[in-house]
């Protein structure tokens, strides 16, 4: 960021060449990884996570919807599991980790089971909901191999456009992918 | 290098080469024309010169999408008729978004890209009616080119997935000829569009163009956009309409960590609704979105009522029902054929009903925000999802006083429009924000406006409240022979420079159905005054009065007991055409019965009489289209379980059936939602609802697992899609749940009253 603020991600590039005193190297801070990579956050702890993903490290894949954790739009993975980031606050991420939507391709951009079903049933409106949608859907896939339709309808992520028929669809046809994939 | 082929007397296709070997193709005026296209700008900026399509030397085909997607389908559609028309390889199609086409013009600026409004249907006519000829142009142009590569006629050359084939099977890509496509001299006339049986992409089901960039996250909205490092503001707002500032904290809120300046915005005077900031507010600016909104907790700001005080939704229909009975009230009287109150004297048996619906909201899933670049000496930047892009140039331009040439406006796709995004309200709050006066060294940073969820709820555009009268008359054949609808709600017209006698156009259709299969029959309006913000939602001209309309011929079915399929069918009567005084007409009864026999045969209608579920039937007529819903509601212990809903629509050809598919499911469900839970009410002067907890929207419950949906099958040209679905699936709902419960529902939200009711 152009201030140099409190909520800089870490590591901070050492100042080479300066004639005045570097500034002393800040140690004090929340570590967390996101998406594989490491980074320090060194400003208010009450911060929700979704405001440290989007302004912060500006990875804007989780959506900001309500900031009561009821829609979903924001949901990541934290440790394995589900999370309303708009819930989590900073001070309860140390040593956690984090995936996004964007975290969840393969380096080469093969795509997620979740992420090619949700093309594959054309489950996409306006959209705005679906990078937390997919991410409930993994989870929920982490959990339960072969998920029923009250199963699925629990994650209660919100669309506003209405493709609930649509999402059901993609999440069964991905636990197949994911099954096959494992035999 | 370039060429133009006349369209119309003020409309021509334009071609050019572009940079890197790529032909240009547009569409423009004849006014635009005068102002010669630098080449040079035809490469990389191509999207600020107004070509829809570019063929790139690589092959790629990038095609400009001028109408704003919002979650309709439209990008998807448009790309894919002009692909279609030349022939291009879909999967090496790339959809741009165009933000506002704008040029000088003589005085007035010139749209390039015309109306670019969504919102009511039309971006899919609009694009059948000139897009197709740009397509053709592209292929005809190629071809050419072909033909002499290849020194074979055109004529025996044809495209083909973004090849130029011959009779003897040589081919060659689109890519190799756009250069010198681009120097061919144009035809005398615009080249024919394709005959349909050639259509390879039209018709046949596509999922959205966008679909990859929104599973991985990589698209970007506009709250997602950035320029540069953009500051973030989040603002306090007076929740009394008509109400003012009583007291704030901003030292408190300048202190908190992170924030840079504390503005008051305030509305400017003696705009339409939509045009100017909603409400007086206090813009807390700051390094992110979290010390914004740290900030405006610590201003701690007290609001107070003005003068005149927002009426409750009981106080609006005390007076709506006193209208009705008060015979020197002077409504506009809309249509009125024959003389009801002749037929009325004569008739067998009179009925009468009262219907009425609560404000709604529209609840986008991505809440209203704005980015905004100012340089107070040279030029402006918006970044916004808007379905009015040329709207929020007029707001834009009044308030920055920049021209056509300064202003620039780009739309991305937007997370849900539903007609929140016709009103340009965020955009002036943003602007004024750029404009206020802050600390010096961020006067003129970029500052992205964002709206929580709280600020989307309590500052809508709402869908007006309403109260129906219906009333008819039955002769001794039990056939309707009067008909008497009377409706009043706030207007959304009002203070929009609309005559007082014209306030009925937000609200009704004069010619809806059943208007011209009654012979007496008349349409009352009655504004109601209210200081709550109002809008359109969702074609709810068409929405709001259905509900009333539909759900009485239903009671009149009922009450002369016949089955009311049978009874909507005897309405329509023998295959004719009735006058349409809209977009779309005449309607072709005939039509309209189709989907109203299809929708019932899906549902196994031959139960309705004998089933315990209730099955419940209405249709309607929208922008052109014929839709109808027939659904089966299931009694439970404490309220009703939706067990199927089937949705038929007749809109001609289907651009793309699977988009249509959604558009119709994700309508039915919205409508389905907003009539069962869905109200936005007012106590103190001010809306009640925060949050999704006060506003549940797209319930799952009662719900049914999925929509049926049935496409009929039309070589007629194409309606729009987009709101299609809503006005039928409500009073299809409510006949419904009086064949499963025998109560009738005439007030909204149902599963409300018909708890009160039981």
């Amino acid at each position: 960021m152009a201030q140099q603020g409190p909520t800089s991600p870490v590591p901070v590039p050492p100042t080479q060449g300066a004639t005045e005193v570097p500034p002393k190297p800040v140690r004090e801070g929340i570590d967390l990884i996101v998406n594989d990579e490491r980074y320090r956050h060194t400003g208010d702890k009450a911060m929700p996570l979704l405001w440290y993903l989007r302004d912060v490290l500006r990875l804007t894949g989780a959506k900001y919807g309500c900031d009561q954790g009821n829609c979903g739009f924001c949901t990541v993975i934290v440790d394995g599991k589900a999370v309303a980031s708009c819930q989590a606050k900073m001070e309860t991420m140390a040593g956690k980790r984090v995936t996004t939507v964007e975290g969840l391709a393969g380096k080469d951009g093969t795509l997620h089971p979740v992420q090619q079903a949700w093309i594959d049933e054309d489950a996409i409106m306006c959209g705005f909901c679906q990078p937390g949608q997919v991410m409930a859907a993994v989870d929920l896939l982490n959990r339960q191999k072969n998920p029923s339709d009250a199963d699925i309808d629990k994650i209660g992520n919100l669309c506003r456009c209405g493709s609930y028929g649509r999402i059901r669809k993609a999440i069964k046809r991905a636990a197949g992918t994911m099954k096959e994939k494992k035999a | 290098m370039s060429g133009e082929v006349k369209l119309s007397r003020r409309r021509f296709l334009k071609y050019a080469a572009g940079t890197a070997g790529a032909l240009v193709i547009g569409i423009g005026t004849v006014e635009a024309a005068e102002r010669p296209v630098p080449l040079a700008l035809l490469g990389d900026a191509w999207a600020q010169v107004g070509p829809y399509i570019r063929v790139a030397a690589d092959g790629r085909t990038f095609i400009g999408v001028r109408d704003p997607d919002n979650g309709e389908g439209t990008a998807t559609s448009l790309a894919r008729i002009i692909a279609d028309e030349m022939d291009a390889d879909w999967n090496r199609v790339v959809v741009e978004y165009l933000g506002l086409g704008i040029e000088k013009g003589n005085g007035e600026p010139k749209f390039t890209y015309g109306r670019q409004r969504s919102g009511d249907a039309t971006s899919i006519p609009a694009a059948w009616a000139d897009l197709r000829q740009a397509g053709a142009l592209a292929r005809w142009l190629l071809l050419q080119a072909a033909a002499r590569r290849l020194g074979v006629p055109a004529e025996q050359l044809r495209g083909e997935g973004g090849m130029a084939v011959a009779a003897d099977g040589r081919r060659i890509s689109y890519g190799d000829l756009a250069s010198a496509a681009a120097g061919i001299d144009a035809p005398a006339t615009p080249p024919p569009v394709k005959a349909a049986e050639r259509y390879t992409l039209i018709g046949q089901p596509a999922g959205d163009i966008d679909a990859r960039a929104v599973v991985t996250g990589a698209l970007r909205y506009a709250a997602d956009e950035s320029i540069g490092e953009p500051l973030i503001a989040v603002l306090a707002r007076c929740p009394y309409p008509g109400g003012s500032l009583d007291g704030a904290d901003r030292d408190a809120a300048g202190k908190v960590e992170g924030v840079f300046a504390v503005v008051d915005v305030t509305p400017e005077q003696g705009q339409a609704p939509g045009m100017a900031a909603q409400a007086p507010a206090i813009a807390v600016i700051a390094r992110d979105t979290w010390a914004a909104l740290k900030g405006r907790e610590a201003l701690k700001a007290t609001w107070k009522p003005g003068q005149a005080t927002e009426p409750s939704a009981g106080d609006l229909e005390k007076k709506a029902l006193a209208l009705f009975d008060d015979d020197t009230a002077t409504p506009s009287t809309v249509r009125n054929d024959g003389d009801v109150a002749t037929a009325r004297k004569k008739a067998a048996r009179a009925l009468e009903s009262t219907y009425v619906q609560p404000w709604v909201a529209h609840a986008t899933a991505e809440t209203p925000n704005c980015l905004v670049r100012l340089d107070p000496d040279t030029s402006i930047t918006i970044v916004a999802a808007t379905q009015s892009p040329r709207q929020v140039y007029a707001v834009v331009q009044r308030m920055t006083g920049f021209g056509p040439d300064q202003v620039y406006i780009r739309v991305p796709r937007g997370g849900g429009g539903f007609g929140r995004r016709l009103e340009s309200d965020y955009i002036a709050e943003a602007v004024a924000i750029a404009q206020a006066k802050k600390p010096q060294e961020i006067q003129n940073r970029p500052v992205r406006v964002l709206w929580t969820r709280d600020d989307d709820l309590a500052h809508d555009y709402y869908r007006p409240f309403a109260v129906h009268r219906l009333n008819a008359s039955l002769d001794k054949k039990k056939a309707i022979v009067g008909w008497h609808q009377r409706m009043a709600s706030p207007s959304v017209l009002a203070g929009r420079a609309t005559p007082p006698d014209r306030l009925w156009q937000s609200e009704l259709v004069p010619d809806a159905l059943p208007a011209g299969l009654v012979p007496n029959y008349r349409s009352d309006y009655y504004p109601l005054d209210s200081l709550l913000a109002r809008g359109e939602w969702r074609g709810s001209p068409h929405v709001t009065p259905t509900f009333a309309s539909e759900s009485f011929i239903d009671e009149l079915a009922h009450a002369v007991g016949a089955n009311p399929l049978d009874y909507r069918l005897q309405m329509l009567g023998d295959a004719r055409q009735l006058p349409y005084n809209g977009r779309g007409g005449p309607i072709d009864t005939a039509r309209m019965a189709n989907v109203l026999k299809l929708a019932a045969d899906k549902l196994d209608w031959s139960r309705w009489l004998r089933s315990e579920n209730g099955l419940g039937i209405a249709c309607a007529y929208v922008f052109g289209t014929y839709v109808a819903h027939a659904i089966e509601v299931a009694p439970t212990q404490d309220g009703i379980d939706i067990h199927r809903v089937v949705c038929v629509a007749d809109v001609g050809r289907a651009v793309n059936p699977l988009g249509l598919a959604a558009q119709l499911e994700g309508a039915t469900l919205d409508a389905l939602s907003t009539a069962l839970n869905l109200a936005i009410t007012v106590k103190d002067g001010k809306v009640q609802q925060a949050g999704f907890k006060d506003y549940p929207v797209s319930a799952t419950q009662p719900m049914p697992y999925e929509v049926e949906t049935v496409i009929v099958p039309s070589t007629a040209d194409p309606a729009g899609a987009s709101v299609i679905g809503m006005p039928s699936a409500a009073p299809a709902l409510a006949n419904a749940v009086f064949r499963a419960t025998a109560v009738r529902v005439r007030r909204l939200p149902l599963l409300r009253e018909l708890a009160r009711l039981r």
